[in-house]
């Protein structure tokens, strides 16, 4: 009933339905929903550490060592409690530096060593190999078991061919080519394969499903229930010892050193980090996983023993191997759909391995072991190769293929020797390797690489000598004397037992020694010498990542990029479409409108770095970028040099704040001074129009009589003799502001002629009194002098001054043009200077007007009824020249109690009085 | 035909040749000093046309213009402005403010007379006058 093709077709149906199920999650991952971000798929995809092995070898250790099959399980559960301190941080590390495997987890913290990466990758790929192969021991066992239904046949390994008519062989490639089509069909610059986290789910599910099923089976129908098992197994006395710690179960030093071992291989097999680190979604979700992996583990291994016993109690001893019962019980019953059903539970099991498995193994491969030796390797010229996704992917592939040949290799070679968990627990000792240099690494700034390259060495070593070599050995590839005498017959390097240590099982001897040799290096050469700069900062940034708020990256950079050429390197790996996303995306973070307007900084560098190293390898994106980049490796004195240089920066930035508020300073005054200037100029427009007005006024009087006199030759002689005066009047007025508005200008241009001299003022106000007692006699208004006799002689222009005291004259005799009118001229010293006063009793001038009227054009009583006479110069003009000679012109008045203007000229030295005829002298007024 | 001509100017001798020049012409003539007469003798007498010069004391000649122009009742009379400043935008603001014609001093006295003539005559309102 289950022939061959049934079998075969059942398989592929299983794997095509968890290919589809891969299919729909990777697309739900592109679309962005994705349908793994959820702790319980998480915890899931965790139970892949549950392999073949469980399925099959833990029955099969069960029925020797009874309980000892439990510390494989122990060990997981234990840890777990740990998680949140370790496996936490080791995400957030990974997530923050983007680290795509294991291997590349080492190679970062150590600064970023490609050395350090191909050693773990070796390690881990002879390490893994034999557990690949005992999932395919496992597969073409059952295949060969469930085959041979209903009867029960132990299949034979002897007499088969290698490679061609191997099963084994079939089996391995189909492998292969499943794994292919699960992990391999692009590079995703994290490397997280969302399809696939969500089959390994889907089969975690079926392998529990399918293991509970046999076991109620088993319990409930072929016997009544875990009394009943045990009740009889006890009453059997080979069995009841399999019940007991301490009896065949195994000593404490096994249950031990197996539970230390699990807990290590929980943390460090490659599909367990692919799957709990890589592929972790959100760090929260390990808080959940804490429990429910436990859970699950719980739930697998409660039907073991009962499984086991049950097994021992039905089949007569020694015939059917132990690690078959979930198989061969259900085909003893003749329950061929429950056979079938813990065939593929079993399938799924090994399945799941093999593919997470291999494609952590392959990328470590390809990024780790290959691609750091094709880059350097010149002749190949892979740094001028435009797309490099390609090869990339071909490498990966064939990682792949490698692989599963080795582990069909290794089974042929091997397989038939060991009971699985002995295979199985080879590789976790040399798993186990991994942990002094990462446990270390995240918890210990002082290890450096070479301490975890000669840890990694001598562990690895170790290992070899004591646990791989004897398991050729004792299959017949090496020969056997190797083991009993040791190397070149030296007892005490026998390799089961170094240096006489005997009395302990081989896992927990070789445990011994290779943990003893990796810790003892990594320990004594991480002290013995001091990391270098990048390995520090890389040790800093993973040891504090619990306490890091920011991204990590190296804020000690210094190098010169173009986001061209970066753009252009990341494109040759991860594929134009790609990279030109990736950095989109990036941009659009950081709020650039597009990939061209990013800056090409060290942020920009470190982040296309990152995505670079989920296709390559951190080391060799490493690599790849300092080659772009004109990069320059930072030293300490470097670095203190770069804080120097930026505190000086910050002195010269405040010295630049200090000028621009200077600047800003002188920029008011000037605008302040510009303004000035302005209405200067305004002011300068309004005297020129002024003037203009002034001067047109007596000219239209003079044109229209002019015009008149020339039209009308029938006025009148009165009339012509007016217009006439008028005309000669308003000439002279006109050459009178001329001639004034030309000496303004000149003496305030500075262009004056002054014909100074040595004066007697008395005598100039004589000739001044002299030109206006006409004047003033037509005017009916006295004047009255008076000259001191001691009067300081004076250094000013004659002409000049008499201008000045015929323009105060004047203006004396129009503002008091009244009856009565009086003004006195007085002239006399103060102090060091010569004093004139000329006062009216005329109408006063108010205080608003005595501001105005020394400026031009201005006259009191502007606003009055009357226009005034006068141009308005006058004063302007008298002050200009009382200033010019170093003297003072002012005014007081009050209003309607007359005015008296003054000035004040400097005294030349003198030594005594000038002797001058007697100053008083009265003129008399015509009434 | 005989008008009747307000002179609003301040200087006496410009006040005298035109006073000579428009009673020759045969118009009647009356004479305000200030912006305020101006205005006062406007109202009363109502002239047909005004010879308005720009600077006058207490009130100048554009406010004159502008409550000339307010005042409905004045509207048909004419006004000529003098101006001493024959910048642009004396010009357009007295124009704008109403005035119909403006001369610039020192104005001859045949082109001032033919001004005249022109506003009295009713055609000149939209032409400005020139010297």
């Amino acid at each position: 009933m289950l022939t061959a093709t049934v079998i075969v077709l059942a398989s592929f149906l299983y794997v095509g339905l968890l290919f589809a199920i891969a299919y729909y999650g990777d697309k739900r991952a592109d679309a962005g929903r994705s349908i793994i971000a959820n702790p319980y798929i998480y915890a899931l995809s965790l139970a892949v550490y549950c392999t073949s092995w469980t399925f099959y070898g833990s029955v099969g250790r069960a029925a020797t060592s009874g309980i000892g099959f439990l510390p494989i399980y122990l060990g997981p559960t234990l840890m777990a409690a740990l998680w949140w301190y370790v496996l936490v941080k080791i995400v957030r590390i990974s997530k923050a530096n983007r680290i795509t495997s294991i291997a590349d987890f080492v190679a970062s913290r150590y600064g970023k060593s490609q050395l350090l990466g191909g050693l773990v990758t070796v390690i881990a790929v002879l390490g893994i190999v034999p557990y690949i192969a005992l999932q395919l021991k496992a597969i073409s066992t059952s295949f060969s078991i469930t085959l041979n239904y209903p009867e029960v046949v132990m299949p034979s390994q002897v007499g088969a061919p290698l490679f061609i008519g191997d099963n084994t062989f079939y089996i391995a490639m189909l492998l292969a080519a499943f794994t292919i089509l699960f992990g391999t069909r692009h590079l995703d610059a994290t490397e997280r394969h969302e399809g696939l986290v969500a089959a390994i789910a889907f089969e975690s599910v079926v392998k529990l499903l399918a293991f509970m099923a046999v076991g109620v089976f088993v319990t409930y129908v072929m016997y009544d229930g875990f009394g009943d098992i045990f009740h009889r197994a006890q009453s059997v006395p080979d069995l009841s010892g399999l019940l007991m710690l301490g009896g065949a179960g195994g000593n404490y030093t096994t249950w031990a050193s197996l539970t230390f071992v699990s807990m290590l291989a929980i943390m460090f097999l490659p599909r367990q980090f692919q799957v709990a680190v890589v592929e972790n979604v959100d760090e929260r979700h390990v808080a959940k996983a804490v429990w429910l992996f436990p859970l699950y583990l719980l739930a697998i291994n409660v039907f073991v023993l009962p499984i086991a016993l049950g097994g021992l109690l039905h089949f007569p001893a020694g015939r059917v191997d132990a690690d078959t019962f979930v198989l061969t019980l259900p085909i003893s019953e003749q329950q061929p759909m429950l056979a079938l059903f813990v065939f593929i539970g079993g399938l799924s099991a090994a399945t799941g391995m093999v593919i997470v498995e291999t494609i952590a193994l392959s990328t470590m491969v390809c990024n780790d072991l290959v691609m750091p030796v094709l880059l350097r390797w010149k002749a190949l010229r892979l740094t001028e190769r435009r797309d490099l996704s390609a090869l990339l992917l071909g490498i990966r592939r064939g990682a792949i293929v490698m692989v599963l040949v080795l582990g069909y290799l290794y089974f042929y070679l091997a397989g038939e020797a060991y009971a699985l968990v002995s295979i199985g627990l080879i590789s976790f000792t040399a798993v186990a390797q991994f942990a002094p240099a990462i446990i270390g690494g995240i918890y210990w700034k002082g290890g450096t690489r070479l301490g975890a390259v000669w840890g990694l060495a001598a562990g690895f070593f170790v290992w070899l000598y004591t646990l791989l070599l004897p398991s050729f050995a004792k299959s017949g590839w090496l020969p056997i004397i190797f083991l009993s005498e040791g190397i070149f017959g030296i007892d005490l390097l026998r390799p089961q037992n170094l240096f006489g240590l005997s009395g302990l099982d081989e896992i927990t001897h070789c445990l011994f020694w290779s943990l003893l040799a990796n810790i003892g290096c990594y320990v004594g050469i991480s002290l013995a010498h001091r990391p270098g700069a990048a390995e520090h900062s890389q040790a800093t940034l993973f040891v504090d990542a619990l306490k890091q708020t920011s991204g990590a990256g190296s804020q000690f950079w210094r190098g010169r990029a173009s986001v061209d050429e970066l753009t252009d390197l990341l494109g040759r790996f991860l594929g134009p479409y790609r990279a030109r996303e990736a950095l989109r995306a990036y941009a659009v973070e950081r709020g650039i409108a597009s990939i061209d307007a990013l800056p090409a900084d060290a942020a920009l560098v470190h982040h296309v770095e990152s995505l670079l190293a989920g296709a390559i390898g951190s080391a060799s994106a490493r690599v790849m970028v300092a080659s772009v980049v004109q990069e320059e490796p930072l030293r300490l004195d470097e670095v203190l040099q770069i804080i120097d240089e930026a505190s000086q920066a910050l002195a010269h930035s405040r010295e630049l704040e200090q000028k621009s508020r200077e600047l800003e300073s002188a920029t008011n005054e000037l605008r302040a001074a510009n303004r000035r200037l302005q209405e200067l100029d305004r002011l300068k427009d309004d005297f020129i129009s002024t003037v203009t007005h002034e001067l047109r006024t007596p000219l239209t009087s003079i044109r229209a009589f002019s015009e008149i006199l020339h039209d009308n030759p029938q006025l009148d002689i009165e009339q012509r003799a007016r217009f006439l005066g008028v005309i000669i009047k308003e000439s002279e007025r006109l050459t009178r502001l001329i001639n004034q508005v030309l000496d303004l200008a000149k003496m305030e241009s500075g262009n004056a002629e002054w014909q100074t001299t040595e004066l007697d003022v008395g005598e100039v106000i004589d000739d001044a009194v002299t030109s206006v007692s006409q004047l003033y006699k037509d005017n009916h208004v006295a004047l009255e002098v008076e000259v001191s006799d001691a009067l300081p002689r004076v250094v000013a222009d004659r002409d000049r001054l008499l201008q000045v005291l015929l323009n105060l004259l004047s203006n004396a005799v129009k503002f008091c043009a009244t009856a009565g009118g009086h003004v006195r001229i007085s002239a006399r010293r103060a102090g060091p200077l010569l004093r004139v006063d000329v006062i009216d009793n005329g109408m006063g001038i108010s205080p608003a007007d005595q501001e105005v009227i020394f400026e031009k054009f201005r006259q009191a009583g502007d606003t009055l009824t009357q226009k005034p006479a006068g141009s308005g110069l006058g004063l302007a003009i008298s002050k200009q020249i009382v200033e010019h000679f170093g003297g003072r012109l002012w005014v007081t008045s009050t209003p309607g109690a007359g005015a008296t203007f003054s000035f004040s000229l400097p005294g030349k030295d003198e030594r005594g009085p000038h002797v001058h005829a007697p100053a008083e002298r009265a003129v008399a007024a015509g009434r | 035909m005989a008008r009747r001509i307000l002179i609003a100017e301040d200087e006496p001798s410009i006040v005298l040749s035109l006073e000579f020049l428009l009673s020759e012409a045969g118009h009647e003539v009356f004479t305000a000093t200030t912006g305020a007469d101006a205005l006062k003798l406007a109202q009363e007498r109502k002239p047909d046309l005004i010879v308005l010069d720009v600077m006058l004391p207490v009130v100048n000649g554009f406010e004159v213009c502008r409550t000339l122009r307010a005042d409905p009742d004045l509207r048909g009379t004419r006004i000529l402005m003098l101006t001493a400043r024959g910048r642009e935008q004396e010009v357009a603001r007295g124009l704008a403010l109403g005035a119909n014609a403006y001369i610039t001093k020192p104005f001859g006295t045949r082109e001032l007379m033919k001004v005249v003539e022109d506003l009295l005559k009713g055609e000149a309102s939209d032409r400005p006058g020139r010297q």
